[in-house]
């Protein structure tokens, strides 16, 4: 049952993934070639709102719905890491036309093909494992 | 009123939707990071036996993967009972930019041209796809964060490192859309 919550939150992500279309290929061309402003008034809503709220939660010092204080912790400071690893990233999310989240909403929209990428998610991700004491960060 | 969910959603109601997902996921207690189920996933399978980085208790990520399940399912969803049928609602300039590459005019969210099994089960189609793939999910690792981690949690709390990321995606997206794609189609 402590699941459930989150299953219901995935099916709202799904829902809306697929409604507002980011979740097509096509979408994510139209955004790269800035030929319309559908995917950044997504992406600039979710981010307006996520600062003023993570600003609010700071602010007052919220407790999640367990009582425990909501924490955020910095991520490491480096350049190359984030730049190298968003740039390949950004190289597979326009060539798939999906990040991760938005592949398995295709799964099961019935877009088969994407289980191809997301299986190819998962052996990248594997290789980043592997290789990952061998490179910059 | 069904008509209104089946036509295609709003640019400001689904980013509101997806800030508001991100901030449930803060109230009970989580962040907001897709892509750390692909490393979840690697563990679960035993990697973890090779590769240190795969050696974690990854059972105390189980939250995220019935987050994943209940997306599986949206989308499932999202066809079945809340779609129109209609195409996806693109620009003109897009479709016009596309069909120069050989790509159609949008029938459905995506172009037969990538995913019908047709392209699935040729050698080009399934390379494009697994390649995709790989860059996506090795790119997310490196980088420590996808689309959900980075541009939404990550910009939300003002992160520079997010930042840096996500003008990392828009290097390889420009990259990829604008020198690659005329050489692969």
């Amino acid at each position: 049952m402590k699941f459930l919550k989150f299953l219901i939150l995935g099916i709202i992500f799904g829902i809306v993934m697929a409604k507002s279309e980011a979740f097509s290929w096509y979408r994510i061309q139209e955004m790269f070639r800035f030929q319309a402003f559908h995917m950044y008034g997504i992406i600039g809503t979710a981010v307006i709102l996520g600062v003023l709220g993570v600003f609010l939660i700071k602010k007052f010092n919220l407790k999640d719905f367990y009582g425990n204080p909501i924490t955020f912790y910095p991520k490491e400071k480096s350049i190359v890491r984030y730049l190298v690893g968003g740039t390949i990233f950004g190289l597979g999310w326009a060539l798939s036309g999906a990040c991760p989240g938005p592949m398995v909403v295709n799964i099961g929209y019935g877009y088969l093909g994407m289980i191809v990428v997301f299986f190819f998610a998962i052996v990248g991700t594997y290789l980043y494992g592997y290789f990952k004491d061998r490179l910059p960060h | 009123m069904l008509e209104l969910i089946k036509q295609t959603w709003s640019w400001w109601f689904s980013g509101a939707a997806i800030a508001s997902i991100m901030f449930f996921m803060l109230f009970f207690g989580q962040s907001f990071g897709f892509s750390a189920n692909l490393r979840t996933i690697c563990s679960a399978a035993g990697c973890g036996k090779s590769v240190k980085f795969f050696d974690f208790n990854w059972k105390s990520q189980i939250w995220n993967l019935v987050f994943l399940v209940g997306a599986i399912i949206g989308g499932f969803i999202a066809n079945q009972f809340l779609s129109n049928g209609e195409p996806v609602n693109i620009s003109a300039e897009t479709i016009q930019d596309l069909s120069k590459m050989g790509i159609s005019a949008p029938t459905s969210a995506q172009p037969d041209e990538l995913f019908s099994l047709n392209a699935i089960f040729s050698l080009k189609g399934f390379l494009i796809l697994a390649l995709g793939g790989l860059m996506v999910g090795f790119g997310a690792r490196y980088g420590g964060g996808c689309t959900s981690g980075h541009a939404i949690s990550g910009l939300s709390d003002l992160q520079l490192p997010s930042l840096i990321a996500v003008v990392g995606f828009f290097i390889g997206g420009l990259l990829m859309t604008f020198v690659l794609f005329p050489l692969i189609f």
